[in-house]
């Protein structure tokens, strides 16, 4: 049971108001990938024991799309931005090395 | 016997006498008793039958960790099993029924399994029953299933008339346990101004800190009687605003982020109060204390299962809280000092301890010189060899603990009090994350401080203090329950004051206990094998030794090979005791062995009170269009669609279902129907890319399509599949309302949030889901444009309004906007109006149409009518593995458009395979229904044995129109083998045969619609 900061509305939200939306940061493929790339996109996730980027909505409050960086391990939570973005924020990406020095997630670190 | 003493019990009231039964006998006690107690007093120490071989068992504890004594209470309504004797307070009318025997408690069948014993070792079941595999299914597991089993399930009409609620409440420090550690966090903390919340699951507070301060416990804290102290705490607890307390309330779990559930009992104990009976507390807590006290171990020896042998601690607290002794002569067996209390007490209320067994050898001081003085005999380095007796024990037969069991003398006695030692209750450090560490000195694992769970912000946010703590002595836990608050204090935020006192008591000291896992040490096979460590699944010591030499090496597997822990206890007495053993079998320290997982619940909680108040008509809330009222004024037939209801038919005198959606059938077809279809998806899509976005969404072209115009499209997932479909229809230059399936709406406007917010959020589009503002109702049939020209207020003439177009206006007064669009192949008019006014613009077409035969109809006439023209159902012929292609719906893929959700996955090498299953109908060749979803059975069997298939029915009714039955199928290569006839098996054995044939079933080339 999870607390999140909706970004959006600020509302610190109980895991039931909000709806998990999986990994974040996945690149749309679509008309021209080959089959690897388009295989990558619709099924391939990462599964870490550690830091890792999700997305996620209040459903049950303003309704909006974010990403939230947390430990999948220790539930810590790193912050959480806008989906409206292609990479991390810096102050995230920071806020994490600052506890966790040398991770990687796919190719952020 | 048991049996209730002439005086003491400090927790009953022996002026007020109180009735029960077990099994239907009437026996009475006291109130405050448990029922254990009350039972006890009675004389009644066997309580239930164990759930492997049935070997009697009585009651072996005083509170939660209890394993044997379950009980079945009440009946019909109220009944429940399964609740623990020792923690169900007993009241008037309390009708308690044992378990797992038959025919009675005191003979059962079933104890035959004993002397079946050393042929139902370890993995028995998957050893035995393993092959030949049929017979499992058929054979073992319905026998199994019915010679196993604690108590029985509640009947299936039985309606619980209890009420239960959910409670969110918010803290800042949540303690878990109200003994006397628990109490001194709590005066630290609220003395401090946290929010302090203490739960304590029993109904006094202050743990066994009050019975043992009469037994060679301290007896003071702080000056003052521990009984006054406990109760000047309570008050000045009570007197602070910011501190919540609650008795009968366990922690039950310790979950993410700080949050709790707890678990009230408030009417348990007095059923006849108003009010609900169970509470379960939503807690979100900054910090959170566990103070949860310790559970006494027992002591492995021959026979230590037979009713009468009992934890060291319970047999005094029965004495002392209840004044019921469970014995005249108590044997207490223990590695350790406290046990000795338990000797004391005994003397205290007048009965016998011909002995204390005592594994150590240790010098004459503390508890040892005070029981000595009373007279009581201490047999050092002694063990029991065996318990004598079956249904209650008759004596004990004494041994060296160093050797291997031979018997040196005999001692009468009925009841043995035994002590392994005290394990720190660690479940709710466990449940999120904590870690434990082995305490060499006190032989227990206690939480490591150090590998605490942690929250969002990645610092600890569970303490422990007191006997959980590993701190065991009344004056130690007092002073670790202050200064564990003080930094939970000073983690959130605040200062506890210098000067703020720690209570304090003088210790006893104690000599150091010895591990004693076996007794004795070098026991045989035959006394091992009656050596047991879990009572309520009879697991013995023989048997994880034998696990062991099998191979179940860790501790998880061996729990589940022997079923070590798994009852429903979960191992509280057991766990430690089976992992000493398994490390000793495996030759491994015990922390390298470790433990198994701890899992909320800590003690079963009731399934209403996980419920809530979600029961009955407020399980889920119910979705009303706006003439649902009328609909149940006119004989409908409720189908629940989602959350919303519909109409499924509407019934005249004398009519099954069946006949209604006939009549409705062929009345729309040759008259007028009128369909409530204000469940349909509504949702706007608006902005100056709104084209560009619906021609992603839609696998069509959206944005060529002209204001005052509709057009039907389909939308897939990313993967391909189809989702939903619908009807869009064009408002303005920026503004279209796409019309969804009714199940699909809330999905359908969130699948487009999701788009816009997280893919393509440069696109100026908003997206508004306006279901409930509109009712919508289809006027349909022959007669439909002539009760609307009787209505009058606008022009619904072909030239005016031709087919798949759409116009604003009013009729009948109201403002309507009217799409020719049709699901039944009939002339038809789909008008939306305001959901205030759509009772009456229904009210109005329905009295115009008297004239014009005007009947209401269903879902099931609207699927008839749909798949009679051959029209596809989402949910009927798709099913998330179907993609247009396989409906012949290839026309609706734009190969115009670049991209579009689902283009990319139809080129994968599965989707464009042409052995894929397609659409087809089907006219069975006797006229008859096909069951919904039979398979078309081809040549051959596969792997399994089974008939191969070709196809399958995705759609199957009674056409009233053809007077046959219609069906649509998915079949390979079918549109190429028209005219083919297939043969689909049915459930009864007997088989139905269909030809192939063209899914448009009734005016195939659309004139009737468009007229």
């Amino acid at each position: 049971m999870l607390i999140l900061t909706c970004p959006y509305c600020s509302v610190a939200a109980d895991e039931t108001e909000l709806s998990a939306g999986g990994e974040a940061h996945v690149k749309r493929e679509t008309v021209g990938a080959d089959d690897a790339a388009f295989e990558q996109y619709l099924f391939q996730r990462e599964n870490p024991k550690g830091i890792h980027f999700e997305r996620w909505r209040h459903a049950a409050g303003c309704g909006k799309w974010f990403h939230a960086a947390r430990c999948t391990n220790t539930l810590e939570v790193f912050g959480t931005y806008s989906a409206q973005t292609l990479e991390p924020p810096k102050n995230i990406t920071d806020a994490i090395s600052a506890a966790r020095p040398g991770w990687t997630w796919r190719n952020f670190s | 016997m048991s049996t209730r003493l002439a005086n003491g019990g400090r927790l009953i009231d022996r002026n007020a006498k109180v009735d029960f039964t077990l099994n239907g006998k009437r026996l009475s006690g006291f109130a405050g008793d448990t029922l254990a107690s009350a039972l006890l007093g009675e004389d009644q120490m066997l309580m239930g039958r164990s759930f492997k071989y049935h070997r009697p068992r009585g009651v072996v504890a005083s509170g939660a960790e209890e394993p044997n004594a379950l009980m079945n209470l009440g009946e019909g309504n109220t009944f429940e099993p399964n609740a623990r004797a020792t923690t169900t307070p007993l009241f008037g009318g309390l009708k308690a029924a044992s378990q797992n025997h038959w025919p009675s408690l005191e003979f059962d069948v079933g104890a035959i399994n004993k002397h079946l014993s050393r042929f139902l070792p370890a993995g028995f079941y998957y050893k035995m029953f393993i092959h030949p595999r049929p017979l499992w299914k058929h054979v073992y597991e319905p026998f199994i299933r019915r010679s196993a089993g604690l108590g029985r399930a509640p009947e299936a009409e039985a309606r619980d008339p209890d009420t239960y609620e959910h409670f969110y409440h918010h803290t800042d420090v949540l303690i878990i346990g109200g003994g006397t550690a628990g109490l001194s966090a709590a005066l630290t903390a609220g003395r401090a101004g946290l929010d302090v919340t203490l739960m304590e699951q029993n109904a006094e507070w202050g743990g066994r800190a009050p019975v043992d301060a009469t037994c060679g416990g301290p007896s003071e804290i702080d000056g003052v009687s521990v009984d006054e102290w406990i109760n000047n705490a309570i008050q000045a607890l009570e007197k602070m605003k910011n501190v919540t307390l609650r008795t009968r309330t366990m922690g039950a779990g310790v979950y993410d982020h700080g949050y709790v559930l707890c678990y009230e009992r408030l009417r348990d104990h007095a059923p006849e109060l108003d009010g609900p009976r169970h509470r379960l507390w939503k807690v979100r807590a900054q910090q959170i204390i566990t103070a949860t006290g310790a559970i006494e171990r027992p002591l492995s020896f021959a026979g230590n299962d037979i009713p009468g042998v009992m934890l060291a601690s319970a047999v005094r607290d029965y004495a002392v809280n209840y004044g019921v002794s469970a014995g005249d002569r108590t044997v207490v067996v223990t590695n350790n000092d406290d046990a000795y209390r338990t000797a004391i007490a005994m003397v205290q209320a007048g009965l016998s301890v011909p002995a204390i067994v005592d594994a150590r050898t240790m010098a004459d001081q503390g508890l040892v010189s005070q029981a000595r003085a009373l007279g009581i005999e201490v047999k050092q380095g002694m063990g029991i060899a065996k318990v004598k007796g079956t249904k209650r024990v008759t004596g004990v037969a004494l041994c060296l603990q160093a050797g291997e069991g031979a018997v040196l003398e005999e001692i009468k006695c009925d009841v043995v009090a035994m002590s392994g030692g005290w394990s720190p209750v660690v479940h709710m450090w466990s449940h999120c994350g904590g870690k434990l560490t082995w305490d060499e000195d006190g032989q227990f694992f206690r939480p490591d401080p150090d590998r605490a769970p942690t929250s969002h912000d990645g610092k600890a946010f569970v303490s422990v203090a007191g006997a959980a703590n590993g701190h065991m002595m009344l004056g130690a836990g007092l002073a670790d329950g202050a200064s564990c608050a003080a930094k939970v204090v000073a983690a959130c935020g605040k200062k506890v004051k210098a000067k703020d006192p720690v209570p304090s008591a003088t210790d006893v000291t104690e000599a150091p206990m010895a591990p004693v896992w076996i007794m004795p040490q070098g026991a045989n096979i035959s006394l091992r094998a009656k050596m047991w460590l879990d009572y309520q699944n009879d697991v013995k010591v023989s048997d994880v030794q034998l696990a062991a030499q099998e191979g179940y090496e860790s501790v998880e597997h061996t729990k589940r090979y022997t079923t070590l822990g798994m009852a429903t206890d979960q191992g509280k007495l057991s766990n430690i005791n089976g992992l000493a053993v398994l490390s000793g079998a495996l030759n491994a320290p015990i922390p390298a062995v470790g433990t198994t997982t701890f899992r909320p619940p800590y003690t079963p909680i009731s399934m209403g009170s996980i419920a809530g108040e979600a029961k009955g008509d407020i399980f889920q809330p119910m979705r009303r269009s706006p003439l649902h009222d009328w609909h149940d004024d006119n004989g409908v037939y409720w189908e629940p669609v989602g959350h919303w209801r519909r109409p499924y038919c509407y019934t005249r005198d004398g009519e099954s279902h069946a006949d209604a959606v006939n009549r409705e059938v062929k009345n729309t077809r040759e008259n007028l129907g009128l369909l409530d279809a204000s469940t349909l998806g509504k949702i706007i899509v608006k902005g100056p890319d709104a084209g560009r976005f619906l021609d992603m969404l839609y696998t069509n072209m959206m944005s060529n399509l002209k204001v005052g115009r509709c057009r039907y499209g389909l939308m897939c997932s990313e993967n391909g599949f189809l989702m939903d479909d619908g009807v869009v229809a064009r408002i303005d230059e920026d503004t279209w309302l796409c019309h969804t399936t009714s199940g699909g709406a809330d999905h359908i406007h969130q699948h487009m949030e999701e788009w816009l917010q997280t893919e393509w959020w440069d696109l100026k589009v908003y997206v508004a889901n306006v279901t409930e503002q509109y009712g919508q109702i289809a006027v349909v049939g022959p007669n439909a444009r002539k009760v609307l020209e009787t209505l009058g207020g606008m022009d619904v003439s072909q030239d005016a309004l031709s087919f798949m177009g759409w116009a604003d206006g009013t009729l009948a007064g109201i403002d309507v906007r009217i799409f020719r669009i049709s699901f039944s192949g009939e002339l038809s008019y789909e008008i939306a109006v305001k959901a205030g006014q759509a009772r009456a613009l229904w009210d109005a077409i329905y009295k115009a149409g008297q004239g014009f035969g005007v009947m209401p109809y269903g879902t099931e006439t609207l699927h008839v009518l749909r798949a009679e023209k051959g029209f596809i159902m989402i949910g009927d012929e798709t099913d998330g593995t179907v993609i247009p292609q396989d409906l012949n719906l290839q026309w609706a893929l734009s190969k115009k458009k670049e991209d579009y959700l689902g283009k990319r996955a139809h080129e994968r090498s599965f989707m464009a395979d042409p052995a894929r299953w397609k659409l087809v109908g089907l006219l069975t060749t006797d006229r008859s229904v096909i069951p919904d979803g039979a398979y078309a059975v081809a040549d051959g069997v596969n792997d399994n044995g089974q008939r191969n298939t070709q196809g399958r029915i995705t759609s199957s009714y009674y056409s009233a129109t053809m007077e046959r039955g219609i069906a649509m199928a998915l079949v390979k290569d079918g549109p190429d083998r028209m005219g083919e006839v297939l043969t689909f098996p049915k459930t009864d054995g007997t088989e139905v045969r269909a030809e192939i044939v063209d899914p448009v079933f009734y005016d195939k080339e659309g004139a009737k619609q468009n007229v």
